[in-house]
């Protein structure tokens, strides 16, 4: 990466940004807006939202290894 | 209360190693410190690591750790709308910030308003965005006082008449005197110590307190039945949905955020980070349930709180719970990590504001011709000027006023949305339509808040049926509307003025060096 000035490459991306709508399920409030399941004492409500923050990472991590080479990392 | 000593001792003693290594920072990844570029975004040379750590310590503030709880612990489900408002803003940013990073470093911008000006060439746009960003940003400092006012008041230091305010004073002091010296550097480095701290609190919290209460089942039950989840009708969840959307939008428009982002050392940082930074959402989750502990362990009706929540109100919810479970030694601790969380995105937001203002009020308006080093000396005392005021904010007018300016804030903010996200992406907005756009905004924003007693959530009656929605959603689609329209008329009749970036400009990996235009 270091000294690279190709000012000219184009943003990797493709089909695999659509990934990243994925965690836009949240905007969907009465899918989760229920008690049960409860998990450990959660109401569903609160561990599906909490457990979504883990579903976004893996998302978003997955989109970063499949858009950058690995010579720019 | 009576004054805790041990637990002041510890909060003092964590307070002393913070001040001296914001003063140490100013040698960390030296540079000129009398550029702009060095003092306000460290030259930016911050790795994924670093990148993590400040902009961590930069979303989440002390009045988040207050006030989430405190929400929490007043409205109930309501207050989650925390978790999912990260949610869907990192991805967001995955995409859309590495284009910024890049214009920026090619061309030596250093706040968005630089960016505006640059793509629209139009310098009253840029006056827009710009002070715009100031005027979100100076409630956001007054209220990073409120959080930490609390947990002094809560360590029993209560000073009579004159010298109430002395903690307070005392802290900004120090806070001013290391921003002055080493800039971003300084809550870059002091994040790093604040957000373990913070990390450390919480978990010691969510393991202690259920298991002192008998279980996560039993904290959920504290909580009245009809507040554990959120109305069973569609206006609830447009409400839920447009209050952490609109949040989500309004965030990294934020000058401390744009400051945070510019600071990292390559687009790829900011990627990581997006994908990163969401653990950060995680423990804001558990904060958020701070405040049904605090329920479950009915501080609000133990009498040695009450004349506090008298005072702070439901904010005290977190501040009691951990003076009732924790021995004194680990409240101050934890009162220290708050303490310091105040002290990390003041720091950060009176920098991005005294940014703004140098770069694009003071060189573009009032000094044209002037050096690097007035520059930088010009932000310097800004950021100086936005700590005092914030300060006499809290001091001379009541609470109420900062907590509604910064609701006011959020609302304005996201009025930069379709000049600054747009504008990373076509040019073909007109900037006189998106001027137009973003007065329309503003003005709708405030007067539906004002009309609104200053809740977020504004029922709109449209086609028979009412429909709540966050205020910042409603009054942001008028801006992008009227920019729309007003573009197609404007277009028609004149050409627009010049624009200075290239297409290559937004994928660039490396810049050509930070500095001026």
């Amino acid at each position: 990466m270091a000294g690279n000035n190709d000012n000219g490459a184009k943003d990797k991306g493709g089909p695999i940004l659509l990934l990243l709508l994925v965690p836009l399920l949240v905007l969907w409030v009465p899918l989760y807006n229920t008690v049960e399941p409860t998990l450990f004492g959660f109401p569903f409500f609160y561990w599906f939202q909490l457990a979504w923050i883990f579903v976004s990472m893996i998302i978003t991590a997955a989109v970063y290894y499949g858009t950058e080479p690995r010579a720019e990392r | 209360m009576p004054l805790n000593v041990t637990a002041l001792t510890v909060f003092v003693l964590f307070f002393a190693l913070v001040t001296f290594v914001g003063f140490a920072a100013a040698n960390w990844k030296r540079g000129d410190l009398d550029q702009l570029h060095e003092w306000g975004l460290a030259g930016g040379k911050f790795g994924t690591l670093i990148t993590w750590f400040l902009l961590g310590g930069d979303l989440y503030t002390a009045y988040t750790f207050i006030a989430v709880p405190a929400l929490a612990f007043g409205a109930g489900a309501l207050a989650f709308f925390a978790v999912p408002y990260t949610i869907v803003v990192y991805p967001f940013v995955f995409v859309v910030f590495p284009r910024l990073w890049s214009v920026a470093r090619t061309r030596g911008y250093i706040t968005a308003a630089d960016f505006v000006r640059g793509r629209y060439g139009d310098r009253w746009l840029a006056l827009a965005v710009a002070l715009t960003g100031i005027l979100a940003t100076l409630p956001y400092i007054a209220l990073q006082l409120i959080g930490l006012e609390v947990v002094i008041a809560a360590m029993g230091v209560q000073l009579a008449g004159a010298l109430v305010y002395l903690p307070l004073i005392i802290s900004f002091a120090i806070l001013a005197a290391f921003d002055y010296f080493s800039g971003l550097r300084a809550p870059a480095a002091i994040a790093i110590i604040k957000d373990i701290m913070i990390y450390i609190t919480v978990f010691a919290a969510v393991f202690i307190i259920p298991f002192e209460v008998g279980g996560w089942d039993k904290v959920f039950a504290a909580v009245p039945p009809q507040k554990l989840l959120l109305a069973y009708n569609l206006g609830a969840y447009t409400g839920y949905a447009t209050l952490f959307l609109g949040s989500a939008m309004a965030l990294f428009l934020y000058p401390h955020s744009v400051t945070g982002v510019l600071s990292s050392s390559s687009r790829h940082v900011i990627r990581r980070n997006a994908a990163l930074l969401p653990a950060y959402s995680f423990l804001l989750g558990l904060i958020a349930l701070l405040g049904f502990m605090a329920l479950a362990v009915g501080v609000d009706k133990m009498p040695a709180y009450a004349n506090a929540f008298k005072q702070f109100g439901a904010n005290f919810a977190v501040p009691a719970l951990f003076l009732q479970v924790f021995p004194s030694w680990f409240v101050g601790f934890a009162f220290a990590a708050i303490g310091i969380g105040a002290l990390v995105p003041a720091a950060i937001m009176s920098i991005a504001a005294a940014n703004l203002f140098s770069r694009n009020i003071y060189r573009e308006f009032i000094n044209p011709n002037c050096d690097g080093m007035q520059e930088s000396r010009m932000a310097k005392t800004m950021s100086l000027v936005a700590k005092v005021g914030a300060l006499m904010f809290i001091i001379f007018l009541p609470h109420e006023y900062a907590i509604q300016m910064q609701l006011l804030g959020g609302i304005w903010i996201i009025h930069t949305f379709p000049a600054v996200i747009f504008g990373l992406y076509t040019r073909w907005l007109n900037s006189k339509a998106l001027l137009i756009g973003w007065g329309a905004g503003m003005i709708c924003g405030t007067w539906l808040a004002a009309a609104n007693a200053f809740r977020p959530i504004y029922s709109l009656e449209m086609f028979g049926t009412t429909v709540p929605a966050y205020i910042a959603i409603y009054s942001v689609i008028l801006n992008f509307a009227v920019s729309v329209v007003l573009t197609l008329v404007f277009n028609a009749i004149a050409r627009s003025a010049k624009d200075e970036t290239v297409p290559s400009d937004y994928y660039a990996l490396e810049g050509i060096g930070g500095g001026g235009h």
